[in-house]
């Protein structure tokens, strides 16, 4: 059993993207990853290849992976790799792995990602890091990070400077500790990646144009899918889903004046953001939002990636369900509201006034991203 | 036909986590809850029990202590339990977990209507790699994020959500299912069941016991066997005060945009 493939770490080179497609489209986490997979390449001295798995004419949309910085498309067409399923793809992906032998392979932390890359760990025995916030393989680049982003004394430690293995680092407990994961021993090095958190490269025609196609050969029948996807449906309506949202925006009393206006003000702000709407006990009491929206003791307790209040006073009731979010944003006519002793980001001024500029601003940075 | 439920008891992160000094976390300050997930799993597998009868079984790998959450598992309606506990399974990361888990299963037994069924993700690491793991070692099908589950003879139909929709998928027994918090509301423990929880068997696995499974060796279980370490664990700099941004014009939410953008954030 000690004898694995995976364990001749020296036969594995390249870095290697897994690229998901929905309905014959790239998903944005594929041009995040195959950026940050180009500056590991570069590190690593070693070349960048895209995975990408889908239904006939699929490579129609690889070149434009070169663009980002993939030097090789890696293309594996059949009708049954057309919608995702976890039997085709981990088979596809596991033959393709041990016949060409990466020593990197990321993949975006999505529904779909989450459930591929355990399975295809496990087959190939190797190590994966699931939802990695940050990659590194220079020590130095690591080192610089640390001073960043920890409280650790990174001058009185040893560093091996000469380490070449993957420093994924990623969140625990709830955020409260970070962690970086090494695989020393075996390969490839896995890691899953949480979407929105590499930054993306500029396109490049020309290098997308240069950018080569290959099709490995593989295998795979009816026989080898152990389960049928039946349909695949879009969500029509956002679903309220407060517990999951990596986003709330969330009104209190404060819309008293306008509260159809406010709670639209608070609708197109959390779709620019790519989140949902919630509301203070005040809100739902007062019959202005339905009950799923109620953020607080007697609503859901949150704790999104931002959470913005706006017109909420920050009653502990509230602060009570919403006090653990990552970055808190509070927009308050009343600078002494609690709201603020909790936030990160305060402004103080009308949320009628305030929320539609900043509604423009975070477009435009987005845009710019 | 029987469901088998992996759970994990881990500490309770929505509360005030307390971490020492050297950076790793004072467990000793924190409650330990049966992961939330892992309760949709034991819930979507007790109403399967009273719709068919089936018997209902939950596996943890954890320290003794662990063994009080499988009997508030019993006390919930689950029939039997078993912990998975040894020294020799330490420091085990999800790959070495899964393997001492689908070793633990087997030794079980999984007939061709049964059913295998975990929590998506546990909240101490967020991971979701030990169902589909377990899943591979066993050989058997899966389907993650089940947000509801319908069982005709031997097919379960599962709605599998996606981040912009869902996927309505068919598979047939005996396979994986990992659960989510939309599937279903846990029922609480029942005065007759917690009188019947010591009744109910309760099994322990030690290294002994599995030792000579296919799957465990000492290359592959444990902290020596597991293909991920730790590199380097560090607490994040501590929140600053909040920052009240001066105006409330146009210039004032770009400079916001700007921060979260250069953080990230958004």
């Amino acid at each position: 059993m000690s004898n694995f493939n995976s364990a001749d770490i020296a036969a594995f080179k390249d870095v290697w993207v897994f690229c998901e497609q929905r309905e014959g489209k790239l998903m944005p986490t594929d041009f995040e990853l195959i950026s940050k997979g180009r500056d590991l390449a570069d590190e690593l001295g070693v070349n960048l290849c895209g995975l990408l798995l889908g239904g006939e004419g699929i490579e129609s949309a690889a070149k434009e992976l070169g663009g980002y910085g993939a030097d090789k498309v890696l293309v594996c067409e059949s009708p049954l790799l057309a919608v995702y399923n976890t039997d085709a793809y981990a088979k596809v992906i596991c033959d393709v792995i041990e016949d060409l032998k990466p020593e990197a392979f990321l993949i975006g932390a999505t529904n779909i990602g989450r459930d591929l890359a355990p399975r295809c760990a496990a087959r190939l025995h190797t190590g994966l890091c699931a939802d990695c916030t940050h990659l590194d393989i220079d020590v130095a680049n690591y080192i610089q990070f640390l001073r960043e982003s920890s409280t650790l004394d990174v001058d009185s430690q040893k560093w091996d400077m000469e380490d070449r293995n993957l420093k994924m680092t990623r969140p625990a407990f709830g955020g409260h500790l970070m962690a970086t994961i090494i695989c020393p021993r075996f390969r490839p090095c896995m890691a899953t990646v949480r979407p929105g958190v590499m930054k993306k490269n500029a396109f490049d025609q020309a290098k997308a144009d240069a950018c080569e196609i290959v099709k490995p050969a593989f295998e795979l029948s009816e026989s080898d899918l152990n389960t049928e996807v039946v349909e695949v449906v879009k969500a029509a309506k956002k679903l309220v889903d407060l517990i999951g949202a990596d986003y709330i925006v969330s009104v209190g009393r404060g819309i008293s004046k306008d509260v159809e206006g406010g709670i639209k003000l608070a609708e197109e702000l959390a779709d620019v953001l790519g989140g949902v709407v919630g509301g203070s006990r005040a809100t739902i009491d007062s019959g202005w939002l339905s009950a799923d929206h109620q953020v607080g003791q007697t609503g859901k307790t949150v704790h999104p990636k931002v959470y913005i209040a706006l017109g909420i006073s920050g009653a502990i009731q509230h602060k009570a369900g919403m006090q653990d979010s990552e970055c808190i944003i509070a927009v308050n006519k009343n600078d002494t509201a609690p709201i603020f002793e909790i936030a990160d980001y305060g402004i103080c001024g009308d949320l009628f006034k305030v929320t539609p500029l900043l509604i423009e601003a975070i477009k435009a940075a987005k845009a710019a991203k | 036909m029987k469901i088998i439920v992996c759970v994990k008891q881990v500490p309770d992160t929505s509360g005030k986590v307390a971490v020492n000094p050297d950076g790793t976390l004072n467990r000793a300050s924190m409650q330990t809850i049966t992961n939330p997930d892992d309760m949709n799993a034991v819930e979507a597998a007790l109403k399967l029990k009273d719709a068919t009868g089936c018997k209902v079984m939950v596996v943890t790998m954890g320290p003794p202590p662990a063994a009080g959450m499988l009997r508030e598992l019993m006390a919930m309606g689950a029939d039997e339990a078993v912990l998975v506990s040894a020294r020799e399974f330490g420091g085990s990361d999800t790959y070495a977990t899964s393997q001492i888990l689908a070793a633990a299963i087997s030794t079980i037994g999984v007939e061709d209507d049964d059913i295998v069924m975990c929590g998506r993700q546990a909240i101490d690491g967020d991971t979701a790699q030990v169902g589909p793991q377990i899943a591979e070692k066993l050989h058997l099908p899966q389907v993650t994020y089940a947000a509801d589950i319908q069982k005709d003879g031997d097919t379960i139909t599962v709605k599998r959500m996606l981040e912009d929709g869902y996927m309505t998928i068919k598979v047939k027994t005996p396979c994986l299912i990992t659960c989510i918090k939309e599937l279903n509301n846990p029922r609480y423990m029942s005065i007759g069941g917690i009188y019947a929880t010591y009744n109910k068997p309760l099994e322990t696995f030690d290294y002994e016991k599995l030792k000579d499974h296919p799957l465990i060796d000492a290359t592959t279980i444990g902290l020596k066997g597991s293909p991920t370490n730790i590199f380097k664990s560090f607490t994040p700099p501590q929140k600053g005060a909040g920052m009240m941004l001066e105006g409330a014009d146009k210039a004032t939410c770009e400079k916001l945009a700007d921060i979260l953008a250069k953080k990230h954030i958004i």
